[in-house]
């Protein structure tokens, strides 16, 4: 019995960080439909930048949280304005393909700069794991579902009380709208990839803290497009929501069953969405009429 | 556009693909030399011609679910999986020939790929790219994991060299003379394929699917046969790749070799069947001299080798891709019908 709590537990904070990364994309999603594969890919770099910070440079560790958020705001920006911009109004395989492309592009640049080796990061989250009953509750998972949280809230209030959110927010309804009403959409998509990359930062270096600097940090990001589609595309609550069943299952799936179920388990939640309720839990469903 | 001067007196020569005495010589000749090469070319390029015949398949099979009928997958090296392994088990473990083996790994490529085409009832577009997505995970770890008592799971599994009468095909020459004529073969069933009834079916679909359905073709049965079709080639090119590199592992068949044949049939032209050959030599050509660019650069700076070897590949090849997409979306087959229809018309503009 304390086994399946534990996994339950397990699997709900690291649905939290699922839920953050499953957030990026579809903040990305929301005001420019494209779908972000290379998010696990940003997540990498924010790890690696910190780690570069702080290890190579002998920076304090606030400092290199810092830099790495702005570094990989930038890498953010530099993809919109490089490769996503140029396809706007291209069919949606172009968008698809090139966050794929970027997908290989980037895996190759962070073996060039950083090397293929995994590195440690030093422990920089305060705290100790928490014992309740016989149930562990890791502190750095405690620290990423805290943050993942917030950014949750923060994003909420984002949309809801501030002039650009309501932008992008017009922006996800009807880009042609958006423009005649006299909302540069461009600008919309770079603040759509600066965020996006923000919060990538955030969960890649969260991960790292558990994983360690590696490029299989970004294989963890995969496991955000299964949530994102249970949560339904354009629905932050449902990447919250999304997150954190997906957390859970595979979780109680892996321990009860079989370690290697824990892999597919998100998928095969995928297949079921897909087939019964194509849109996730509260996605918008669209009518087509001819 | 026609050749200058043709004109045709019947249905027949109205629809041929191969139209002139010159074009007629050229396909012969070109062929005659294709199949006489080993006469001329070592090990090594016969390798790189087999590669790009297995990948070829593989292509062609992605260009007509993705190119005509509009349907992206990002599973096609999991298909290929299947086929790979089912060639592998009969021949291995249950003393099949390679030649039955063949359409049978085909088959079940075939099936499998109908199962992950199901959710097309419901889903199209990007939804539709993630069901093959999650084909692309459950596959390779259903291999590696709970068959790993039949398949050998991350230990490779050892797949016999196809036999010819009593000869045993081990080498780059033999493997070719099956490779390269199987290719031949699937790229003339590719370009006729889409001629026919069913192809125009796919075009409909792809250009406008309520349109399509509103026309009368069963929107959800094409769909599931271009599934099919596609991975049936899937297939093939798997049982291929098994028996030419006679050992696989879960590893060949990953997300990145998907990204892989979806980057070729972006490079060559989507839904045009010269631009899967031009698409998939041009990168393995690259990829070929990459490799062959960067063993140069760590003869003269050594220090640099080990970063150099994993890091230039991907970014080269996935530099490529996005300028492909941003610059020339329709691919290496449009710059193509510009080449011929300048030179046909040359010295008019147009």
């Amino acid at each position: 019995m304390e086994e399946v709590l534990q996994y339950i537990v397990n699997g709900l904070l690291i649905g939290g960080v699922y839920a953050l990364i499953a957030l990026g994309i579809v903040l990305v999603y929301k005001s420019t439909s494209v779908f972000n594969f290379a998010i696990g890919q940003m997540m990498m770099f924010g790890a690696f930048f910190l780690w570069m910070c702080v290890e190579r440079f002998g920076l304090p560790i606030w400092a290199g949280i810092l830099l790495a958020l702005i570094g990989t705001l930038i890498v953010g920006l530099l993809m919109e304005r490089f490769a996503l911009r140029p396809l706007i109004g291209q069919p949606l395989l172009s968008a698809v393909l090139v966050t794929l492309a970027l997908v290989y592009f980037l895996n190759g640049v962070a073996m060039g700069i950083w090397g293929a080796y995994p590195q440690a990061l030093p422990e920089f989250l305060p705290g100790a794991p928490v014992s309740v009953g016989g149930v562990v509750f890791a502190h750095d998972l405690l620290w990423s579902f805290f943050l993942a949280m917030t950014v949750f809230v923060l994003l909420l209030l984002f949309y809801q009380r501030t002039r650009v959110g309501l932008a992008m927010r017009a922006t996800a309804e009807s880009h042609d709208v958006a423009q005649a009403r006299g909302i540069n959409v461009r600008t919309i998509f770079s603040v759509s990839w600066a965020l996006c990359g923000l919060i990538a930062a955030v969960g890649g270096m969260l991960l790292a803290y558990r994983l360690g600097v590696s490029q299989f940090l970004s294989l963890v990001g995969l496991k955000a497009f299964p949530v994102v589609l249970l949560g339904g595309l354009d629905s932050v609550a449902g990447a919250l929501v999304g997150g954190l069943i997906v957390g859970l299952v595979e979780n109680l799936a892996g321990g009860l069953i079989a370690p290697w179920m824990m892999e597919i388990t998100p998928y095969i939640i995928l297949l079921l969405v897909l087939v019964f309720r194509p849109e996730g839990l509260f996605g918008l469903k669209r009518i087509e009429r001819i | 556009m026609r050749p200058c001067g043709t004109y045709d007196e019947s249905y027949a020569e109205d629809m041929a693909i191969v139209r002139t005495r010159l074009q007629w010589i050229i396909l012969v000749v070109g062929l005659v030399l294709l199949f006489s090469l080993p006469l001329f070319v070592g090990g090594r390029w016969l390798n790189l011609l087999n590669l790009i015949g297995i990948s070829l398949i593989a292509v062609h099979g992605l260009n007509i679910l993705t190119g005509y009928c509009g349907q992206m997958s990002l599973g096609q090296a999991a298909f290929m999986a299947v086929g790979a392994y089912t060639s592998g088990l009969l021949t291995a473990k249950l003393g099949f020939s390679f030649w039955a083996a063949l359409p049978c790994a085909a088959l079940s490529a075939g099936i499998v790929g109908l199962i992950f085409g199901l959710p097309s009832l419901r889903v199209k577009g990007f939804y539709l790219a993630m069901a093959t997505l999650a084909a692309q995970f459950i596959i390779p770890s259903l291999i590696s994991n709970p068959l790993e008592g039949i398949t050998g799971g991350i230990h490779s599994l050892i797949v016999p060299a196809p036999r010819v009468g009593d000869i045993a095909c081990k080498s780059a020459q033999s493997m070719f003379y099956i490779v390269i004529p199987m290719a031949v073969l699937m790229t003339f069933f590719a370009k006729n394929l889409v001629r026919t009834g069913v192809g125009r079916a796919f075009i409909a679909i792809r250009d406008n699917d309520l349109a399509a359905e509103v026309q009368g073709v069963n929107v959800f049965r094409y769909k599931l046969l271009a599934f099919f079709i596609c991975s049936v080639y899937a297939g093939v090119a798997g049982c291929l790749w098994a028996h030419w590199m006679r050992a696989i592992n879960p590893s060949h068949f990953t997300l990145m070799d998907s990204i892989w044949y979806a980057g070729m049939m972006i490079v060559g032209g989507m839904g045009s069947t010269a631009g899967a050959v031009f698409g998939v030599a041009f990168l393995r050509i690259l990829d070929e001299s990459t490799k062959v660019f960067v063993m140069w650069l760590t003869a003269i700076f050594p220090v640099w080798g080990s970063f150099l070897q994993a890091a230039l590949g991907p970014i080269v090849y996935g530099l490529v891709i996005i300028l492909f997409i941003v610059l020339e979306p329709r691919g290496l087959a449009h710059r193509w019908e510009m080449f011929k229809a300048s030179y046909r018309l040359r010295p008019f503009a147009y």
